[in-house]
């Protein structure tokens, strides 16, 4: 008996709904015995990770913070892998983003500005983000570097570079000596979306990046354009739609995006800039695109299922001693299933009895 | 199981010199999922005899020869080989039996020489100098020269079909299976085949040949196997049918004539071509050399030639695909166009129907909505602000549907669901109901059914009448001279001047294919500005 992949004859939009489900499933199963094998018991790890950030209000809130820039990231990246451009650099992205809008916080410092601080902040932290991003994409289109080195290595750059900044010239001075600039003004923070809670202004933001993206893709020409440059690239050149400027494109956007995320992050839930201002947001909005097929209300969902990923493995941390880098596990090996999983889109299993029994049986 | 003591196919003149057939298929059946490639085929091919296999695109020749030379393995039924059951485990095993294959699509490396290139085929027991001279030795026997010490890039596709056949030779094969081998040969190239091929029937060897070329089946082969379907239709003596007797077979059907309407007027000229020369895009292109034609509205340009000759680099530098420094090389409806990018061509009134389907013409898996927008978006109302009006891109499939009987599974489905022959007329239909000035097609009917081609050729002549310019280029001279006007031939880039199709005889078509010159007298490189 054999088992041969097959390809089918049109792809298949059930399982391009149902394999993110089965790839979760699986690694469940694996994560599972991987608890086992750590001697703690999987039934209380998976209830730590999974159902406890779901039972009180502040986790839940919590988990809507931590999809903020995983979604918002995402999105942009997304449009870079449809359109066959691949961008891994989104983490220098929402780093330089952090940066470029913390400039105006830390000179606007104590002159109580105005109003017009947060907009300019969003709108640097695009530009930087994106201008960031065009670094790779106009290598790959001039020189044909391959972006997915060059977007990956300009990540170390900058977050090379921000640590410069705070511990140089952005230092808080009454910091003792942290590396970190100053508590942001109100003004240049993004406000709380309930007085007390933790839900911000940034998740609003997401919302309205997902459905644009929605938009941009399914109704519009561009959108077409970056479908189709990426499904059959010498199909969309006679289509005369130009895959260089795509590209080019594509990571402006998506730079930009990680520049907002980065800087919301920022003037939101840390309120400073300093090191470690991202858990590795722009690698798991990798996943995120992913497991939300490329599409965005996919990736919506999947972005708050990563969230409580994150929250669910500070969790288990406190409660029963897990380290916190199995979720690096968990979410490398939840990569890996839904890559796997989607070739079940384009192919099916299928078993195969041997053929010489069957020959020989005319005789 | 199939009854063995079954009537064995005819063979004429009593050839067979055994008792059993030097190879035979028995309910030969193989499946992929649902589909029945090959029903019960039985097949007997004897000594000494050219066996030719007769079947449109998809009848299930390809799966039966791939079963025969050990590439598939079937899913029931039996081969035999000089009167044994055989399993065969893969090609080599197929060939050190004595079965030799040489394909439609040749498997040489280009940087590689001749010689280099046999030996990587070879089982390689024998020293190179040994199989260099042995190589030689069987391209002189067999009138088939090569240099084996010349690199593959630098062969016309005649001779690279050569090395093919060295090579196979180089084994002496009892039984050798030729796909297409004609396909991409001058009618010259292909007299001079027949021959190589009569001297290996009369050493004693059995071919089989795949064609669907009629009136060379018919001079050249003995028997003839039809398949359709995945089912034998009949197996019989070519020589005594007619070509149109063997059609009907292989298409189930009458096939209905094509009709150009009568005084067809030729009006202004709406694609004209001046002095246009292109360095090639990549690595072994052709460099388009000077080449110069007027299209006038009304009228069919045909292109011949070999394939490899420059049609591909001529279609893109038409098409826009690939642009021009000089924008007066290509005038589309008297507008200077070299410079022009595709979706401003298509603006000019220009439409273009590429030679592959899948992944040029359309993005496969995508929507046929989807790839109606394709080409769709820049000249026919699908786009408007930004948006796109789903609406008419359904439109539009459903009049291409209806006008030209594309038959899908449903409404709008994927472009590679649909078999050659409908997405072709799908394509076809996309670009001539935006009612274009000019259209450029390439290969219009390469791998279609005969039903489908008939329809698409009949929808160029119909675009012709309705007074747009067309430009059609094919390996097929049969079909050029059913729908052209005019033909012209390309070789090593250059385009010889077109002749009136009633003056294009196969000879003269068949020397410029060659790239020798009508007027020996006249200068061969005429040099241009």
């Amino acid at each position: 008996m054999q088992l041969v992949l097959e390809k089918r004859a049109e792809r298949s939009n059930t399982i391009a709904l149902v394999s993110p489900l089965i790839a979760i499933g699986l690694t469940i199963v694996t994560m599972t015995i991987l608890f086992a094998i750590l001697g703690k018991n999987p039934l209380l790890a998976l209830h730590a990770y999974f159902i406890a950030p779901l039972t009180d209000s502040y986790s839940l809130q919590e988990i809507a913070v931590k999809a903020t820039p995983l979604v918002m990231i995402a999105i942009g990246l997304s449009l870079c892998y449809l359109a066959n451009a691949w961008n891994i650099g989104a983490e220098g992205q929402f780093l330089i983003g952090a940066v470029a809008g913390s400039w105006i916080a830390v000179k606007t410092q104590g002159t109580d500005a105005g109003p017009w601080v947060l907009p300019a902040m969003l709108v640097l932290a695009a530009a930087g983000g994106a201008l960031y991003a065009l670094i790779p994409a106009i290598c790959k289109v001039k020189f044909g570097a391959s972006e997915i080195l060059t977007s990956l290595m300009l990540v170390y750059v900058a977050d090379l570079f921000l640590d410069y900044l705070v511990r140089g010239p952005w230092r808080d001075p009454h910091g003792f000596n942290f590396p970190t600039t100053a508590e942001f003004d109100p003004v240049a923070t993004v406000p709380l979306l309930i007085e007390g809670g933790r839900l911000h202004l940034g998740s609003i933001i997401a919302l309205l990046v997902v459905a644009a993206a929605a938009i941009l893709l399914g109704r519009t020409i561009k959108g077409f354009e970056i479908r189709v440059v990426g499904a059959a690239p010498r199909a969309a050149r006679f289509g005369g739609f130009n895959s260089n400027q795509l590209v080019i494109l594509t990571f402006a956007v998506s730079g930009a995006l990680a520049g907002i995320a980065g800087i919301i992050e920022v003037a939101g839930p840390v309120g400073h800039l300093q090191p470690g201002i991202s858990p590795g947001y722009g690698f798991t909005a990798i996943i995120v695109a992913f497991l939300g097929r490329l599409n965005p209300l996919g990736i919506l969902i999947a972005g708050l299922f990563l969230a409580l990923t994150f929250i669910g493995g500070e969790q288990a941390q406190i409660a029963m001693k897990i380290p916190l880098d199995v979720t690096k596990v968990f979410q490398g090996i939840l990569l890996f299933y839904v890559l796997a999983c989607d070739s079940l889109i384009l192919y099916r299993f299928k078993l195969v009895l041997p053929n010489r029994q069957v020959a020989r049986g005319t005789h | 199981m199939q009854a063995h003591q079954r009537m064995l196919d005819p063979t004429p003149n009593g050839l067979h010199s055994g008792e059993s057939p030097l190879l035979q298929t028995l309910g030969l059946t193989k499946r992929y999922g649902d589909f029945l490639a090959n029903d019960s085929i039985d097949i007997d091919i004897w000594p000494k005899q050219i066996h030719a296999l007769l079947g449109e695109n998809g009848a299930g020749k390809s799966t039966l020869v791939k079963a025969i030379y050990g590439l598939i393995q079937p899913s029931a039924g039996e081969i035999r080989w000089q009167g044994q059951p055989i399993m065969l485990s893969g090609p080599s095993e197929a060939r050190s039996r004595g079965i030799g294959m040489v394909f439609q699509h040749f498997s040489l490396f280009d940087n590689l020489t001749v010689a280099e290139n046999v030996a990587l085929g070879l089982d390689g027991k024998e020293s190179f100098k040994d199989m260099s001279a042995r190589l030689e030795q069987v391209s002189k026997t067999y009138g088939l020269p090569l240099d084996p010490k010349r690199e593959v890039w630098q062969l016309s596709v005649g001779e690279r079909q050569r090395i093919e056949i060295v090579r196979a030779l180089m084994q002496d094969p009892k039984f050798l299976i030729l796909d297409e081998p004609t396909a991409v040969l001058t009618p010259q190239e292909a007299d001079q085949l027949f021959i190589v091929l009569e001297r290996l029937k009369a050493e004693g060897r059995a071919i089989l040949y795949i064609s669907h070329k009629l009136e060379e089946v018919k001079r050249l082969c003995d028997t003839a196997t039809i398949l359709r379907g995945g089912k034998k239709v009949d197996t019989c003596n070519p020589r005594l049918e007619t070509a149109a007797s063997l059609a009907r077979m292989m298409v189930g059907g009458e096939i209905k004539e094509v009709k150009a309407a009568a005084g067809r007027k030729t009006t202004v000229p709406r694609l004209v071509v001046n002095d246009l020369s292109l360095a090639p895009g990549e690595a072994h292109g052709v460099r388009l050399e000077h080449i110069s034609f007027e299209l006038k509205g009304g009228e069919i340009l045909g292109i011949a030639g070999v394939a490899g000759n420059g049609q591909d680099e001529l279609f893109a530098a038409l098409s826009g695909e690939r642009l021009s420094k000089d924008p007066g090389t290509v005038v589309i409806e008297g507008i200077a166009a070299g410079h022009l990018s595709i979706t401003q061509r298509r603006k000019l009134g220009a439409a273009f129907v590429p030679e592959e389907r899948l992944g040029h013409g359309t993005a496969p898996r995508m929507k046929l909505s989807e790839n109606a927008l394709l080409t769709g978006h820049a000249a026919s109302g699908m786009v408007h602000h930004g948006f796109i009006d789903t609406a008419a891109t359904l439109k539009t499939v459903d009049r291409a549907t209806e006008t030209f009987d594309v038959r899908k599974a449903k409404r709008d489905p994927e472009a590679a669901s649909l078999s050659g022959g409908n997405l072709q007329k799908f394509i076809v239909g996309r670009e001539i109901l935006r009612n274009p000035a000019v259209l450029v097609v390439s290969q219009p009917t390469w791998g279609v059914d005969a039903g489908a081609a008939a329809v698409i050729r009949q929808a160029l002549l119909d675009l012709a009448t309705a007074g747009a310019a067309v430009l059609v280029t094919s390996q097929d001279l049969d079909e050029l001279a059913e729908i052209a006007d005019r033909i012209a031939v390309m070789f090593h880039g250059h385009l010889s001047a077109p002749l009136a199709t009633a003056d294009a005889t196969r000879e003269k078509l068949g020397l410029l294919m060659g790239g020798s010159s009508l007027e020996p007298k006249e200068a061969a490189h005429a040099v241009g500005a």
